[in-house]
């Protein structure tokens, strides 16, 4: 019996030496940090982004890479990780305003664009026509991976055509208990800002106070969830009716359930720009912008802008008939839904002074604990 | 009374089972959808085989279970003996009280407090703090009071006099401690590893607060997965836990139900 | 008779005295200096000041745990009893089904339970189908949060219940059939009094969790409704309100309010031993 139990001990003991000796294997690791769900990873017979950079990689320049790839759920979370110090990331993709945001606080290195020649691929003009995007002017720091637009989702059986007049929709009270609302300040308080009317980007605090009104009624009249990214169960199971959300993520459930439909209000929504951007602190940022380069190729660019849906800002996808196939297998219309929005008036978030982040934040948990 | 007893035992049972039954159930369906049972097939189990985050994760929870279970187990293991050597009697209870504390608190209050405490100290280092060693740390002083609460019984039980005896007989202190009372507590430092290394293993909230997105845990990978878009590949890793453990609890009544028996016939002969 | 100790004898408890200074005694003094200070850093009681504003989701919070624990000794004690009355090879068995889902993650079944209960759910699906025109909405209702609590922690009031049971010494039970105790009377008369160290015991394991969930009262609520436990989690875990302040001092009164009911139980069930023995 004795013995028994020191075996199992031994076996119990040697077990991680063994799990953690089968990765040591030389190679330099990439350290990429993203949005879950935010790549073509694999699953069900897709294309592994990750293990095809590793073997392009060690094709290409004779080295082996080896990338590890961890995730996170909003902007906020990255950047509270990084600017806690200590990390060893290389490449995060943040949005437009958090961008701007950590340009301004030095997190984030001017790429060398002559290791990324792909970059010719990249046209940011349905977003901005002429101008240059807010956050990063030049394009120093920030390479665009995807853009998208906000949209209410619907039922088709349950949400009456004539109720489509606007944000409004959200404050219905036919549809009580049916309402999904954002579970985060920023977008919460935007669909009532787009209701008032008002700036996603002021900073006036009497503005903010009366979207809290509206945010407030609405939780008494009509008794919304506030979820994330529980809205996919939930619209896909036709558990809810309506639910603010991005307009790729409306593909990823109207895959799942073809009684939904979106729909941009005309008031306005809300548009962003995620951008692969190299840290300051990477050890490694020649590999890195030579990932940068490799997802702006046209096999991977196709392959993630088919895995997350969202809009490409690459020529090379928006081009290709098999992409347009592809996704008109989806959705009828595609094209439409993500490229054809330049007819509703778009805000981008801006980052906002500390007081009124902190408003937001004191205002949300009114919200909350209402 | 005897068929009144049966059909509640059934029925409360059933009522225990039916949401497990049904995620086992669709977890075979051939369409990754609860609308419809389109099929019988093993695809989500293929699919969960060839994803490397859900395996990932399952690797790192047996590491941080193995080895903070081990930890907790040597530290308590010293602190069961000095604990019982102990004559300061004010002093005993009171690091007994202290141990105790992640018993009694909430796992939520245990997990903030130490998600704290590594933010505070990782923010004046300017280093970061979480990750493997954040969990192995958490996961050490949760453990404890269970490992001591396991082997200090051991100790009290253990009669003095024969290691007395043993000395008398011409042992040192060191063998009379290894040969004769070191035998005596080693069944209460093995229940004291295996409730570490499932107290380990099944910890979500404590985890929650202090891991980093770098060191991700099963349970903080099926929490990642509730939180998203389901991959219906879950289901069929829960299937296979819930299988495992089964398998666990079989084998276990079986080798004590042996071990019963045997005793049983030891004592009538 | 008094032995020297040996040095090794006299400093084993030392590395575990310093792990539990560090992170036991260390993490609790985090919290109370995050409950005390402001963003600044100052010497503070406004977040304790503004705990008022928590003092309707802490009721509510108490209430649902007091209605799952009270749920769960009224179905758990009975099912303790039948349990330990049964055969032994039958006992056995009943064992292993009754820690299966404990060991299951709570993640799990908290999640199949939402899938089977969403107005989408599997249910409703079948309701829709037997000819239901409104699904029935249980989802994002107190009911369903009480629901989760008891499916999830009964088997921890089950379990230390039985165990008191079935140490019953049964001449007891025989003492007071002879003296004309009818069998329901025996039940209420020496099982249930000699029985209460497990029930409390059991009391406390099922009310700690039920007031400190999050994730229970996060997806059966369904987004709507909000316990203390998510309010704490929001505090720490929602990288937009990164209030550890407010989160820490609304820990602490839990804390407290832990300790104290605690403290009580333990009253009462040493009190009752005592009883016992008399």
């Amino acid at each position: 019996m004795k013995k028994i139990i020191c075996l199992v001990l031994a076996v119990f003991l040697l077990l991680p030496a063994l799990a953690l000796s089968s990765c040591g294997e030389k190679a330099t690791t990439l350290y990429v940090y993203n949005w879950g769900e935010y790549i073509s990873d694999g699953s069900e017979g897709s294309y592994n982004t990750n293990k095809e950079f590793e073997a392009w990689y060690f094709e290409t320049y004779g080295e082996r890479v080896k990338v590890n790839y961890t995730t996170y759920d909003s902007n906020e979370d990255m950047y509270a990780k990084i600017s806690g110090g200590g990390t060893k990331y290389d490449i995060v993709i943040p949005s437009d305003y958090m961008i701007a945001r950590m340009i301004k606080e030095g997190m984030l290195r001017k790429i060398n664009k002559e290791n990324i020649p792909n970059l010719k691929n990249i046209d940011l003009s349905p977003v901005f026509g002429e101008a240059k995007p807010y956050y990063d002017p030049e394009q120093e720091y920030s390479v665009p991976y995807t853009y998208g637009t906000v949209g209410i989702i619907y039922d088709t059986t349950k949400v009456a055509e004539e109720d489509l007049t606007g944000w409004d929709l959200m404050w219905n009270e036919k549809y009580k208990g049916d309402i999904l609302q954002f579970n985060n300040s920023r977008d919460a308080f935007a669909t009532a800002m787009f209701k008032l009317g008002y700036s996603v980007n002021t900073t006036d605090e009497a503005q903010w106070r009366a979207a809290l009104e509206e945010l407030k009624t609405q939780r008494t009249k009509c008794d919304p969830g506030y979820v994330m990214d529980d809205v996919f169960n939930k619209m896909e199971t036709g558990s809810a009716a309506i639910a603010p959300y991005y307009a790729g993520d409306f593909l990823t459930m109207y895959e799942e359930n073809d009684n939904l439909a979106l729909f941009y209000p005309p008031e306005g929504t809300n548009i962003y720009v995620d951008a692969m951007c190299i840290l300051n602190t990477s050890k490694n940022s020649e590999i890195a912008e030579r990932y940068i380069n490799f997802m702006l190729s046209e096999e991977p660019a196709i392959a993630n802008a088919e895995a997350t849906y969202y809009a490409s800002p690459n020529k090379l996808v928006v081009n290709s008939e098999v992409y347009k196939s592809d996704m008109a297998e989806v959705h009828e219309d595609v094209m439409d839904i993500l490229y054809g929005t330049s007819e509703i008036p778009m805000q981008f978030y801006e980052n906002l002074p500390d007081e009124t982040l902190e408003l937001i934040n004191e205002l949300w948990e009114k919200v909350k604990i209402n | 009374m005897k068929v009144f007893s049966k059909i509640y035992l059934v029925l409360i049972f059933l009522l225990l089972y039916a949401p497990i039954l049904v995620l086992i159930v669709f977890s075979f369906n051939e369409k990754g959808s609860f609308a419809a049972y389109t099929g019988v097939s093993l695809k989500w189990y293929r699919e969960l085989f060839r994803d490397s985050t859900a395996l990932d994760s399952l690797r790192n929870s047996l590491v941080l279970a193995v080895s903070s279970a081990a930890v907790a187990t040597g530290i308590g293991t010293f602190a069961a003996l000095g604990l019982d050597r102990m004559r300061l009697r004010w002093l005993k209870n009171s690091i007994s009280a202290v141990t105790n504390i992640p018993m009694m608190n909430p796992d939520i209050v245990t997990g903030v407090s130490m998600m704290l405490l590594f933010v505070a100290v990782g923010g004046i280092l300017q280093t970061d703090l979480t990750g493997f060693f954040s969990m192995l740390i958490a996961h050490i002083t949760f453990s404890l009071p269970y490992v001591i609460l396991s082997i200090l019984p051991r100790f009290k039980q253990f009669d003095r006099s024969l290691r007395e005896a043993a000395m008398d007989l011409g042992c040192t202190p060191a063998q009379s401690f290894f040969k004769i009372e070191f035998p005596h507590i080693l069944p209460g430092i093995v229940t004291g590893f295996i409730m570490a290394f499932t107290l380990s293993l099944d910890d979500f909230v404590i985890s929650h607060f202090v891991s980093s997105p770098d060191f991700v845990t099963l349970p903080l990978y099926i929490y990642n997965q509730t939180a998203h878009k389901v991959k219906y590949s879950m289901y069929a890793l829960c299937t296979l836990i819930i299988l495992a453990i089964l398998v666990l609890l079989l084998l276990v009544n079986f080798v004590s139900g042996i071990g019963a028996r045997g005793k049983r016939k030891k004592e009538i002969a | 008779m008094k032995k020297k100790l040996s040095l090794l004898e006299r400093m084993a408890a030392v590395p575990h005295i310093v792990w539990i200074a560090l992170f036991i005694v260390g993490p609790m003094l985090f919290v109370l200096y995050f409950a005390f200070t402001d963003k600044n850093n100052q010497f503070s009681f406004s977040n304790i000041g503004q705990l008022g504003n928590y003092s309707h989701i802490f009721l509510l919070s108490v209430l649902f745990a007091l209605i799952a624990t009270a749920v769960c000794l009224l179905i758990g004690y009975p099912l303790a009893y039948f349990m330990a009355r049964s055969k032994p090879s039958t006992q056995r068995i009943l064992m292993i089904l009754l820690m299966l889902p404990m060991w299951v993650s709570l993640l799990i079944r908290t999640y199949s339970l939402l899938v089977l209960l969403d107005n989408g759910g599997l249910i409703n699906s079948l309701l829709k189908a037997m000819g239901r025109k409104e699904p029935l909405k249980i989802i994002g209702t107190g009911f369903a949060v009480v629901l989760g609590m008891i499916y999830d922690f009964l088997p921890y009031m089950v379990l230390p219940i039985y165990t008191s049971i079935s140490k019953l010494d049964n001449r007891y039970l025989e003492a007071a059939a002879d003296l004309g105790c009818t069998p329901v009377g025996t039940i209420f008369r020496v099982v249930l009094p000699l029985t209460v160290p497990g029930i409390l015991s059991g009391v406390t394991m099922v009310f700690v969790p039920s007031i400190s969930t999050f994730y229970i009262s996060q997806k059966l609520g369904g987004g709507k409704m909000e316990l203390i436990g998510d309010t704490i989690e929001r505090q720490f875990k929602q990288a937009t309100a990164n209030a550890y302040h407010v989160g820490a001092a609304l820990s602490l009164v839990m804390m407290i309010l832990i300790l104290i009911s605690t403290l009580i139980m333990n009253k009462i069930s040493d009190g009752d031993e005592g009883g016992v023995l008399v």
